[in-house]
């Protein structure tokens, strides 16, 4: 099989093969998050921005150092600890000198520390044996796919407050992961579009 | 082998080099310098800058109630940032109302302390500290009750209290015990009086009581935290009715020291409950009270007094008294200090009788 073109890979990420709505990863903060569209804006972003950098970062050091070493066994914990570290460095920096940006984004940087989501796209990316080009796309897109997820949630929820009586067991988490599953029907109508791998 | 000893190099090499970027970001990215933080307007604290201001003020012993440890979901830690808080934050929106907004209310967890401070706290929180104590005297009160005097040492403001409110003593390790043991006590004294006074009654087996009745000297040093409570003395111009039994005394005293040393004009009557005539105590303080106040009146009152004997003043129980000299839907301020079943009847009593349950304040010892 061809290699994918990065620029396919990077649309099928956020259409086709959406990291939230078909492979369910993220949910944890899917859910907590989409309440209100600002703060699912936020947190989206801070998904985009880590998940595109570390899924690069860690094809680098899985191709780099682990593959030379034959050490591809330990890519779990070095992808988490590599994820942990960065995001933490980014955190502070961003803390110290952006802080308008901190306020807006970079409080959610710990929140997405521990997110499946972005772990699975590391693991994804050696699964599927993407470079380091394509790495990049398939990070950036699977991250404006999740936030494209939580974003169209996040607006039927602030619609759904101010319009629909529910019943007192399915408010809250239980119609979001109702309105998750029928948004994710609804991409399936994408698959078999694009084959990723 | 070689394999096993270059994962375990390689593996220990990547975290080493991570965590030394860390240590380096947070030596020299995260250094926020040495920061103010200004208290009610009255108290300045130097702080390192980079943590959340909960975990700086309790560093600095000001202890802001929070359950879940700073993670920002039990919402306790509200306090007031006046100026240098910054934006509020997404996260702490979804617990503040848009009344606590206005009041620049935050979530002390999530605010961090980057620049100076200037924030406002519930005063009582802001007094709790912890003394260090010397038995200054103890006296024989009656055969079951010690009044017992310290001293605060090693701490230049003292202490600041409400008249009324309690303090919590530890006493050290002894033969009943297996570790340093606190309990409650009211004070007596009031904060004029610059010693603190405590009445404390021997408890059958009760290990402080006992420490404090058989073991505890004059000049012995303790150690004492508060103050605490919400029983102490409120303004307004309705007339008091004050009861207690037992050591319940304690802080009633020191509301009727108060209103002594204020001129407090307000008519003020104390049941005072006891068992039979040795039990009384400070009656020559009381009485002086009631010369010195005009309008208050001390009605002691003996529940196990012989038929027989001399005394001429009430018998029976504080709910006798209430029970008789209390009118229907009287316009009061009740203050209630003792035991529990006491308070208990007390409270049903005065219920009954239609007294506004907010102008009763009582404290109950167990």
């Amino acid at each position: 099989m061809d290699p994918i073109n990065p620029l396919t890979l990077f649309f099928a990420a956020i259409f086709t093969n959406n990291i939230l709505l078909t492979n369910f990863l993220g949910l944890c903060p899917f859910l907590s998050m989409s309440g209100q569209k600002k703060s699912a804006f936020g947190m989206g972003a801070a998904v985009v921005f880590v998940m595109a950098s570390t899924t690069a970062l860690n094809n680098l050091v899985h191709y780099k150092i682990l593959v030379p070493l034959g050490l591809e066994h330990f890519r779990y914990i070095v992808f988490i600890v590599v994820i942990a570290a960065f995001v933490q460095l980014v955190e502070m920096t961003v803390e110290r000198f952006f802080p308008s940006l901190y306020f807006s984004l970079g409080i959610f940087l710990p929140l997405i520390t521990v997110n499946c989501a972005i772990f699975g796209a590391s693991l994804f990316m050696v699964i599927r044996k993407y470079d380091f080009v394509q790495s990049l796309a398939y990070g950036a897109g699977s991250g404006i796919g999740w936030m494209l997820a939580i974003i169209s949630i996040s607006a039927i929820r602030e619609k759904l407050q101010k319009t629909a009586k529910l019943p007192r067991g399915l408010e809250g988490p239980a119609i979001t992961l109702i309105i998750t599953g029928l948004l994710a029907l609804a991409f399936l109508a994408f698959s078999g579009m694009i084959r990723v791998q | 082998m070689p394999q096993i000893i270059i994962s375990v190099l390689v593996i220990s090499g990547i975290g080493a080099l991570l965590a030394v970027l860390l240590e380096l970001a947070d030596r020299f990215i995260a250094d926020y310098g040495e920061c103010n933080i200004l208290i009610n307007k009255q108290k300045e604290l130097k702080v390192q800058g980079g943590s959340p201001l909960l975990f700086s003020l309790q560093d600095e012993g000001i202890f802001i109630p929070s359950a879940c440890g700073g993670k920002g979901t039990c919402a306790y830690c509200k306090v007031k940032v006046l100026d240098g808080g910054g934006p509020v934050l997404p996260t702490e929106t979804p617990y503040l109302s848009a009344e606590e907004l206005e009041k620049n209310v935050r979530l002390s967890c999530q605010v961090k302390v980057r620049n100076d401070l200037s924030i406002e706290i519930p005063e009582e929180l802001f007094l709790i500290r912890e003394f260090k104590v010397k038995v200054d005297r103890i006296e024989d009160l009656t055969d079951y009750i010690k009044g017992v005097t310290l001293e605060i040492v090693e701490q230049d403001e003292g202490i600041t209290y409400k008249p009324g409110q309690y303090i919590q003593l530890e006493i050290p390790k002894y033969k009943l015990s297996s570790g340093p043991e606190f309990r409650a006590f009211s004070m007596s004294s009031i904060p004029e009086h610059q010693k603190i006074e405590l009445f404390i009654g021997l408890v059958e087996k009760g290990i402080v009581s006992t420490y404090v009745h058989d073991f505890l000297k004059e000049g012995e040093k303790l150690v004492m935290r508060g103050p605490f409570g919400d029983f102490y003395y409120r303004e307004s111009d309705r007339d008091i009715l004050l009861v207690a039994t037992g050591t319940g005394l304690a802080p009633i005293l020191a509301i009727l020291r108060h209103m002594k040393k204020e001129k407090i004009q307000r008519k003020a009557t104390l049941f005072f409950g006891t068992w039979t005539e040795e039990d009384l105590y400070c009656v020559e303080e009381l009485r002086s009270l009631e010369k010195e106040l005009p309008a208050f009146t001390y009605v002691p009152t003996l529940s196990r007094v012989p038929d027989n004997s001399s005394w001429k003043g009430a018998r029976g129980r504080v709910t006798d008294l209430i029970e008789k000299q209390i009118l229907e839907g009287a316009d009061l301020d009740v203050y209630i200090c003792g035991g529990p079943e006491m308070v208990d009847s007390c409270l049903g009593l005065l219920k009954k009788k239609g007294i506004a349950l907010e102008q009763i304040y009582f404290d109950k010892f167990s």
